[in-house]
């Protein structure tokens, strides 16, 4: 019986490679041949001059050696993250939080469907129309400036924009509004989904929900903290829409809320692909690193 | 050969549409039938003139007229000006029967430059009609194109020397290649001039009278002065720093870029001084151009003293139709300010390999150098038009009067200031140089970064945009 | 015994506690949600001389007038909403389908590569597009792609991530059993998986549907780099150009309602939608 089912199985198996055809041969394609590309690329001196093309020659490691001779690159890459922490960490509190009390059940909240609708909501928005808004929003004469001098607050128009904490505040501000309300439905299905026997376990035991929460309920939910994490991290680390339209793809003040991939829009956009290829390359690196250290990082910890 | 088929057939087949269109509009109501005969004859005896004479000339002509532009200031003159202009829509419109397509893409941060460059490039493959026929180039980048064969030299067009002659030399200097060739024609002089607020002038100087202001504004020195009185009188003293800044870089000694280095002039560096000055004394803000708030100055509430520009500016830019705006009002005068400056102008330049040459030519001409419209731009539109004998005729004339200018006649500081414009100390660079200069600079200003910062920020932002300069 | 009874009363009091500091919270986060939109909706109607007066909470009445501004304008957004939706619904609908297949045959089939391909997909997942952008802009100009959408849609298909979650989502949802069956029927693999796995996928399928299309929906920076003609351009990069220059000489009232346009579709749409996309991400994460 096995030895009949294992030989269907084989006849079959061809299958499983043409089912693969279209995502490898799309990868392979519009992801791989770019990839290398741009590595290639990274080895040239390769930009346009006006309407003339210079290059591509070959410089080695030229680009390389121009890109890291200044400290800009790990000034982005500084910038991005503490942009995503700044994001995450009120991120991830407010969820733990949000998706606590939703799947409580004694707590019997109200209006739970409108809630979830609202902190959703900004997740469904176009990142360069917020972006956008917030930018009018903010602006030195803009409504915010208005109002916040209308009430009294201010006596004159506070420069969020020209403020590095204020800008960097913003973007994550942005980030946290647009991400929040999905870490916390996310969350919350990761609780509902704890056997409720633990709970009531706990509750003979007389343990107190503080208790419960951070002995029960969040051992049980790393799996899904460690993807909101990786996901968001990942996500985080290609911050480009939300920073690049509030400043005018400036990163004022002073290029401290200029973001990896910003700069790397930067070279793109003068064409300069021989810097662009290099900074790729970094960046893939950059990524690369970040992630190991968060797929170790949990994993050490699971081990435990 | 087969266009000319073609083209015969449809005549052929619109012809005999009509005819079927008249038969049986004679069971229609009696004043159509009246029309139509009428109608039906005319397209009898031009279809035959039109096949003999009109036909070598649509041949080649193509049905599409690509235009590249960054804003909307010659779209207005065109459908304002040009015989035969219909608006279809926002971006297109119609010249007889050819269709016009406006690619507009605003020039902030060379986004105009790069996807023209780009478009300019792939000129070569594209379809007749994805071809650009005409584009518009400013003077900060003007070089960059002149001496490209993207370009046509506009004696190719048709147009010769003698057609231009009442054109103001330096719109002609800038866009000569190296050859001698010249690639462009402008439309307009660009001599700029202080835009001042006539109320504030009352309420601080005693007095609106430009040659009395004119004296409060005479050189850098007073300018600061009356800076520190407007700044009392509850009035900023311009809107933003970066207006005084094409008054300092047009009077610089040197190019942005000398042998492939950037160099910043002894003048700019004033600039950046005076200015520093004038945002600590709160006098200014540091508002991008173009922004909002730097816009606010343009309605009375804005509380703003003056705007440095030339006549485009007043015109295209100061809100002067919305209601309760100091332009709406007629409440701005001009006067000549601390120095000469020119900024911006346009020129019309003819892409090679146009499918159009005969409409881009005729343009060119109307739009340039036809008297009649061009006295028409000035009246409408308070443009100053490039056309010395023209200009100098109706700086003399008392009954000319700029509406938003409260009834004064500018035009005669507009020929003085013309007559002084040098251009050369333009390089092809100057449009990343000066939005990144003043955008670095921004950042001095408003404390957030030391002078020596500043300009590290600056260079790195011009090598970024330009890879091949070094500082 | 005592202490048992304290903790009680303890608990009983934080009840009450805890769920007043529930609502404050979560009036206060669904007012940091609003609020903008709020603010963004009063000035949408608002005329350009009634924007430099400073603000209010009460709505005016110019919101047609700046429509017809915008309209009249030469930022053809009616246009980049089409070539958005465009965009972002063939994404949607191509990323979902060959996602799922492509987790079923590594779910489904036994064959030798598979553990390579397994891991494979999982490390590219973590690799961001923007790496690949330069050279993925040449290969575009080379293939004289540029101002088409193909180079948008297309590379939707291979979707690391979605794989990633439909492979999760098949490990509960699709027993083998089912598949055998279907082969003891004579069902061809092909048709199987269309007629049977498909619809098995359902909800998985729209939720990522639902996440892919988002996704598309915002991309600003691939289109950026691809898209030039203003005809072609999707919504993102006209928000984009909305801070450039003197685009709308200076009238707020156009920017706002532009925004408001890219904006409050979706909301809309969001609002009748709202039960089954909240639904569709919890139920996402029981499986992850």
């Amino acid at each position: 019986m096995a030895k009949v089912k294992r030989g269907k199985v084989v006849r079959y198996n061809k299958w499983g490679y043409i089912f693969l055809i279209p995502f490898v041969a799309v990868y392979v394609l519009f992801q791989l041949i770019p990839l290398f590309r741009t590595f290639y690329y990274s080895f040239f001196e390769n930009y346009r001059s006006g309407l003339t093309q210079i290059g591509p020659n070959f410089i080695g490691f030229g680009n390389y050696a121009k890109m890291l001779s200044n400290p800009d690159l790990w000034m982005y890459t500084k910038n991005t993250l503490i942009m995503w922490v700044l994001g995450f960490v009120p991120q991830i509190i407010i969820s733990l939080l949000l998706g606590a009390w939703f799947s409580d059940p004694s707590l019997r909240l109200k209006g739970q469907r409108f809630f979830k609708t609202v902190i959703y909501l900004p997740n469904l928005i176009m990142a360069s129309a917020f972006a956008m808004l917030f930018f009018t929003l903010f602006s030195d004469g803009g409504p915010i400036n208005e109002m916040l001098m209308q009430i009294g607050v201010l006596k004159e128009p506070y420069q969020f924009l020209t403020n590095v904490w204020s800008t960097r505040g913003l973007v994550a501000l942005m980030n946290f509004l647009m991400w929040f309300g999905n870490t916390t439905i996310l969350l919350m299905a990761g609780m509902m989904g704890i056997d409720t026997s633990l709970f009531e376990a706990a509750e003979v035991d007389g343990a107190t929900s503080t208790q419960v929460f951070f002995k029960i309920t969040l051992p049980l939910l790393k799996p899904i903290l460690i993807y909101v994490m990786i996901t968001s991290l990942i996500g985080g680390l290609q911050m480009f829409d939300v920073p690049q339209i509030l400043t005018n793809g400036k990163g004022d003040p002073m290029r401290s809320s200029m973001t990896l991939i910003m700069y790397l829009n930067n070279h793109l956009y003068s064409k300069n692909y021989g810097m662009s290829g290099a900074l790729s390359v970094m960046l893939f690196i950059i990524t690369g690193i970040l992630s190991l250290i968060v797929f170790k990082f949990s994993n050490g910890k699971q081990d435990k | 050969m087969k266009k000319k088929v073609l083209s015969a057939l449809l005549t052929t087949a619109m012809l005999a549409s009509m005819l079927v269109g008249c038969g049986s509009s004679n069971e229609a109501p009696a004043a159509s039938t009246d029309a139509a005969p009428a109608a039906s004859t005319e397209a009898k005896t031009e279809a035959p003139a039109s096949t003999e004479a009109a036909e070598p000339a649509a041949a080649e002509e193509g049905k599409v007229f690509n235009i590249y532009c960054w804003n909307e200031e010659f779209k207005s003159r065109l459908t304002d000006h040009y015989p035969g202009y219909e608006e279809v829509d926002g971006t297109t419109g119609k010249i007889g029967d050819i269709t016009v397509k406006w690619n507009i893409t605003p020039s902030d941060d060379n986004a105009y430059q790069n996807n023209l460059d780009e478009t300019l490039l792939k000129q070569a493959d594209a379809a007749a009609d994805d071809k650009i026929d005409l584009f518009l180039i400013e003077a900060d980048y003007a070089l960059k194109y002149v001496d490209t064969d993207y370009t046509m030299p506009v004696k190719d067009l048709g147009i010769t020397d003698a057609d231009l002659a009442n054109q103001y030399q330096y719109t002609k200097d800038v866009v000569t290649d190296s050859n001698g060739n010249l690639k462009g024609v402008s439309w307009q002089g660009c001599p700029g001039v202080l835009i001042y607020n006539r109320e504030a002038a009352k309420a601080v100087l005693g007095t609106d009278d430009p040659a009395e202001v004119q004296k409060s504004v005479s050189d850098w020195d007073t300018f600061t002065a009356t800076a520190e009185k407007m700044k009392a009188g509850g009035y900023n003293m311009v809107s933003s720093v970066n207006d005084t800044y094409r008054v300092y870089s047009n009077n610089v000694s040197g190019k942005w870029v000398q042998d492939g280095k950037i160099v910043i002039d002894d003048n700019l560096m004033k600039w950046v001084d005076d200015s520093k000055k004038m945002v600590d004394a709160k006098e200014t803000g540091t508002f991008d151009l173009w922004s909002d708030d730097w816009s606010k100055g343009f309605y009375p509430d804005g509380k703003v003293f003056c705007y440095f520009g030339p006549a485009w500016l007043i015109n295209f830019s100061m809100a002067a139709d919305t209601d309760g705006s100091i332009a709406n009002q007629g409440g701005w005068g001009a006067t000549e300010g601390p120095q000469g400056f020119f900024w911006g102008g346009t020129w019309i330049c003819g892409a090679t390999g146009t499918d159009n040459a005969s409409l881009v030519k005729d343009i060119i001409l109307k739009m340039t150098a036809d008297e009649d419209i061009m006295k028409e731009i000035v009246v409408a539109d308070d443009d100053f038009v490039n056309n010395k004998p023209a200009m100098e005729a109706m700086a003399a004339d008392t009954s000319y009067q700029s509406k938003v200018l409260g009834g004064q006649n500018p035009l005669a500081m507009f020929c003085a200031g013309a007559e002084k414009i040098d251009l050369s100390n333009l390089s092809a660079y100057d449009q990343g140089c000066n939005e990144e200069f003043q955008h670095a600079m921004k950042n001095y200003f408003d404390g957030k970064a030391s002078l020596d910062d500043a300009l590290d920020l600056f260079y790195k932002g011009v090598e970024e945009k330009y890879p091949e300069l070094t500082h | 015994m005592l202490s048992v009874e304290t903790n009680e009363t303890k608990k009983g009091l934080g009840i009450h506690a805890r769920r007043a500091l529930a609502y404050i919270v979560l009036v206060i986060m669904s007012f940091l949600c609003l609020f903008w939109f709020y603010i963004l909706f009063v000035n949408a109607t608002r005329s350009k001389g009634e924007l430099t007066q400073g603000f209010t909470l009460l709505p005016s009445t110019h919101l047609i007038q700046n429509w017809k501004g915008v309209m009249a304008g030469t930022l053809p957004v009616v246009r980049g909403m089409i070539n958005s939706l465009i965009v972002a619904t063939c994404s949607a609908v191509l990323c979902t389908y060959f996602s799922t297949m492509t987790a079923y045959a590594i779910h489904v089939y036994d064959f030798k590569l598979k553990k390579f391909m397994f891991t494979f997909i999982l490390a590219i997942m973590t690799i961001p597009t923007q790496v690949t952008a330069l050279g993925f802009i040449q290969l575009v100009a080379d293939m004289k792609l540029e101002d088409n959408f193909i180079p948008l849609i297309i590379p939707a298909i291979a979707a690391p991530a979605t794989f990633f979650y439909m492979k999760q989502y098949m490990e509960s949802a699709l027993p083998l059993s089912l598949v055998e069956a279907a082969r003891i029927d004579g069902s061809g693999e092909f048709r199987t998986f269309n007629s049977i796995v498909l619809p098995l996928m359902k909800p998985a399928i729209a939720v990522q549907a639902i996440f892919t299309f988002v996704a598309n929906w915002n991309n600003y920076f691939t289109p950026a780099l691809v898209l030039h003609d203003d005809k072609m351009k999707t919504l993102p990069i006209l928000i984009a150009q909305l801070r450039s220059a003197d685009f709308l000489k200076f009238d707020m009232g156009q920017v706002y309602v532009t925004i408001a346009f890219s904006i409050f579709p979706v909301i809309i749409v969001y609002l009748f939608l709202s039960k089954y996309i909240v639904q569709g991400v919890a139920m996402g994460s029981v499986k992850g």
